[in-house]
C-alpha cells in the first residue's frame, strides 16, 4: 500500500507530534508514504471564501502532483480531507470546471486529469486495512481506557461529498477505539464543531463550544479524547484551560491525535508519539496504561 | 411490522422535566414519523402534542429531532430510520424554548428573520439591470427554497452556545436580498451583518447544509455574504482579516505560517494581542509555534503558487 502523504500545514507547524506519530504508525502498518513536500496549503475553507477558483486551482495543483506520482493522496487532517475532498468532487463532477481550472495551471505546465482520490488515514485504516488486521498490530491493549471520539466537522459533512461515515451515526472512530481494546465513550458532542475557525476573532464563542463538548465527554467519564483533525486538537487542547474558566469546571481531558492513540496500542513510547507536546498533560492516560512518561 | 417509538413528552403543568415514553404500533413500508404520531394521537394518547399542517414538506411546521438529527417528520420514513439507527427516538428541536412535548416556541426564530429586514428596498424600476434580472434566480443559490422550518437553527453549533447569532436561516434570507438586482440598500445590508451575531460568527461547521430538507445550503449563503463584504471593502472585522491574512500568507509562503497568522489578523489591536499572548508563550514552550519570520518560509514550488495567485488577480482585475 502506497500513498502520497499530504501532511497539511498543522502537522508541519503547530502539531509536529501529529507528523511524528503518523510516520511511526504508517510504517508499522506497512503503508509506504511519499511526502508531498511541494504541495501548497489546501486553503482550509478560508481561501474559497475570498476566491473559490483560486482555492480550486491550488488544490488541483496538489492533485496533479499525486497524479504524476501515480498515487492517491492520504490526508491526516480532517479539515484538509473536507476541503480537498470537496475540491476534488467539484472538479470531477461540475461540467467545464476542470478545464477552467486547468487553464489557470497551464502556464506552469501543470494539468490535473481528475484521476486522484483523497483519503484520510482513518478511512484507510478502517476501510482498506480493516479493523481485524489492525488488531494484529496491537501489542499493548488499551483495556482500561475510556476514549471519547471527536470527529469534527469536515470529515463528516457535507456527507454528500465525503460519504465515508454516516454523519448522523458515524462508527469509524468507535470501531477503531474498540479494536485497540479501549472503550468508546458515547456523547452528543462527538459530531459537533470545536469552534476552531472562530478562535482568533470570536474567542468567547469558540471556547464555549470547547467547554460544552468536553464537558459532555467528561460527564461520560472519558479518560481522553481522540480526534482525526489537528485543528480540533489545537482548539480542544490549547484553549481547554480557558474553556474550564468559562464553564467553571475542571476538565483536564487529554486530547490525542488519531495516530497517537493507535501508536500507544502498538507499543510506541510516549516520547516517540510526542505526547509531552500538548498543553493539557497526557500523564493520566499514560499512567493508566502503565507506562512511564 | 410492529415497532416502538421513543417519544419525548413534557407537560409544563405537571412535569418538572422532559422524559421519554415508549409507544408501540404497527407500521407499513412507507409510514412516516408524522403519520405514526397522528395515529398515536388518535388511537393511543390524545395528549401527544406536535405541529403539522401540509404533510408534504411544504409548510415547514413539523421539524423535530429524529434520532438526534433535525428532520421533517412528514418527510422521514420510520423503516430507514430503524435500519440506520436500530431505534426511533423522537424529540423537539433543540436550542428553541420547549412548550409541550414536540412543540417549541418559534418566536426567537422569527425575530431573527425579522431582524434582517426580509423585504425589498426597491430600486426605481428603470435602474434595475434587466440582464441581471434574468439571472437573479440562479444568483439566489436556492435560498428561496427555504420553508422556515427551523431545522438548521436547531442544529447550528454556534447558535447552541451564542443565542445572539442571527443564525443560518436568517442569514440565508439576508443573502437573498443582497443578491437581488432590484435591491437598493445592499451596502447598508452588508454593513448591518458585520457586528456581533452577524456573518463572522459562523464557524463553518456545515450542520445547516447537512440537515436542511430543502437544500438551501445556508453556510454557502454566509460564504457569499462574506465574499460580498470583502469585495465591497468591509475588511476591518477580525473575521474578514482572518481571510485576507490567510490568503496573503499562502500567496507568499505557499503554506500557513502559524506564528505569523495571529499577528496579521490582530494587527495593532493591543487588547486582542494581550489576549492571545499568554497562549502563544505556552505553545512556544511546547515547540508548537514556528518562528514567524523563518529564513526560508516558502514551499519549494512557491513560484508556481504565486503564478496562480497572479493569474487569478488578473482575471478578477486587482488583488483580493
Ligand atoms: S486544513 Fe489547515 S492545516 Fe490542513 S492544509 Fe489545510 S490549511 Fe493547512
Ligand atoms: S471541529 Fe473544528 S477544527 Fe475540527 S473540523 Fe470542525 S471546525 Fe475544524
Ligand atoms: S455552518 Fe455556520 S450557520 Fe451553519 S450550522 Fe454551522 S455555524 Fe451555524
Ligand atoms: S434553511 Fe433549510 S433548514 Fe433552515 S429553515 Fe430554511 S428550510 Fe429549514
Ligand atoms: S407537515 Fe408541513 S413540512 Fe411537514
Amino acid at each position: 500500500m502506497k500513498y502520497a502523504l499530504y501532511t497539511g500545514c498543522a502537522a508541519k507547524g503547530a502539531c509536529p507530534e501529529l507528523y511524528q506519530s503518523t510516520m511511526h504508525v504508517t510504517k508499522r502498518l506497512g503503508i509506504e508514504v511519499v511526502e508531498m513536500l511541494n504541495a501548497a496549503c489546501c486553503g482550509a475553507g478560508v481561501i474559497t471564501e475570498a476566491d473559490p477558483d483560486l482555492a480550486l486551482a491550488i488544490n488541483a495543483r496538489t492533485f496533479a502532483q499525486a497524479e504524476a506520482l501515480g498515487l492517491n493522496i492520504m490526508t491526516i487532517c480532517g479539515t484538509c480531507q473536507g476541503v480537498m475532498g470537496m475540491a476534488n468532487y467539484r472538479l470531477k463532477t461540475e461540467e467545464g470546471l476542470l478545464d477552467r481550472i486547468n487553464a489557470l495551471l497551464a502556464p506552469e505546465g501543470v494539468k490535473y486529469n481528475g484521476r486522484v482520490e483523497v483519503k484520510h488515514l482513518l478511512w484507510i485504516i478502517v476501510g482498506d486495512i480493516g479493523i481485524d488486521a489492525l488488531q494484529r498490530y496491537v501489542t499493548r491493549p488499551l483495556e482500561n481506557l475510556r476514549i471519547a471520539p471527536f470527529y469534527g466537522c469536515y470529515i463528516l459533512r457535507p456527507s454528500k461529498v465525503l460519504g465515508f461515515d454516516d454523519p448522523e451515526n458515524p462508527v469509524s472512530l468507535e470501531k477503531l477505539i474498540s479494536a485497540l481494546s479501549a472503550h468508546p465513550v458515547d456523547y452528543e458532542g462527538r459530531t459537533k464543531c470545536c469552534g476552531f475557525p472562530l478562535v482568533l476573532e470570536k474567542e468567547p464563542i469558540a471556547i464555549g463550544m470547547v467547554g460544552a463538548n468536553l464537558k459532555e465527554a467528561k460527564d461520560e467519564l472519558a479518560d481522553a479524547l481522540v480526534t482525526p483533525c489537528p485543528l480540533c486538537h489545537m482548539n480542544l487542547d490549547i484553549y481547554q484551560e480557558r474553556a474550564e474558566k468559562k464553564i467553571g469546571e475542571k476538565l483536564a481531558l487529554p486530547i490525542l491525535h488519531l495516530p497517537q492513540l493507535i501508536g500507544l496500542a502498538m507499543g510506541f513510547t510516549p516520547k516517540e508519539l510526542g505526547l509531552s507536546r500538548h498543553l493539557v498533560s497526557t500523564k493520566k492516560v499514560v499512567e493508566k496504561i502503565q507506562l512511564k512518561v | 411490522m410492529r415497532v416502538t417509538l421513543h417519544i419525548q413528552k413534557f407537560n409544563p403543568e405537571i412535569d418538572s422535566k422532559p422524559y421519554e415514553e415508549p409507544y408501540r404500533l404497527d407500521i407499513g413500508r412507507g409510514t412516516t414519523v408524522l403519520e405514526a404520531l397522528m395515529r398515536l394521537k388518535n388511537e393511543t394518547d390524545g395528549t401527544l402534542t406536535f405541529r403539522y399542517a401540509c404533510r408534504s414538506a411544504i409548510c415547514g411546521s413539523c421539524a423535530m429531532e429524529i434520532n438526534g438529527t433535525e428532520k421533517l417528520a412528514c418527510m422521514t420514513q420510520i423503516r430507514p430510520e430503524l435500519e440506520r439507527h436500530g431505534e426511533v427516538r423522537v424529540g423537539p428541536l433543540k436550542n428553541l424554548p420547549l412548550i409541550k412535548d414536540l412543540v417549541v416556541a418559534m418566536q426567537p426564530f422569527w425575530e431573527k428573520i425579522q431582524s434582517i429586514r426580509p423585504w425589498l428596498d426597491p430600486l426605481p424600476h428603470e435602474q434595475v439591470d434587466p440582464i441581471a434580472m434574468r439571472n437573479a434566480y440562479k444568483a439566489f443559490n436556492n435560498v428561496e427554497a427555504c420553508i422556515m422550518c427551523g431545522a438548521c437553527v436547531a442544529a447550528c453549533t454556534v447558535y447552541e452556545v451564542s443565542k445572539s447569532f442571527i443564525g443560518p436561516a436568517a442569514l440565508a434570507k439576508a443573502y437573498r436580498f443582497v443578491a437581488d438586482p432590484r435591491e437598493a440598500a445592499v451596502p447598508e445590508r452588508l454593513q448591518r451583518l458585520q457586528g456581533d451575531g452577524g456573518i463572522w460568527d459562523c464557524t463553518r461547521c456545515n450542520y445547516c447544509v447537512e440537515v436542511c430538507p430543502k437544500d438551501v445550503k445556508p453556510m454557502e449563503a454566509i460564504t457569499l455574504l462574506r465574499r460580498a463584504s470583502i469585495q465591497s471593502g468591509l475588511t476591518q472585522t477580525l473575521g474578514s482579516r482572518h481571510i485576507t491574512s490567510f490568503v496573503d500568507i499562502i500567496r507568499h509562503e505557499g503554506r500557513l505560517n502559524e506564528g505569523l497568522m495571529p499577528m496579521k489578523v490582530i494587527g495593532f489591536r493591543i487588547k486582542d494581542f494581550l489576549r492571545i499572548l499568554p497562549l502563544g508563550i505556552k505553545m512556544f514552550l511546547k515547540g508548537k509555534v514556528p518562528f514567524p519570520f523563518r529564513l526560508k518560509p516558502a514551499i519549494p514550488g512557491i513560484k508556481e503558487v504565486r503564478a496562480l495567485f497572479k493569474a487569478r488577480d488578473e482575471q478578477r482585475k486587482g488583488p483580493m
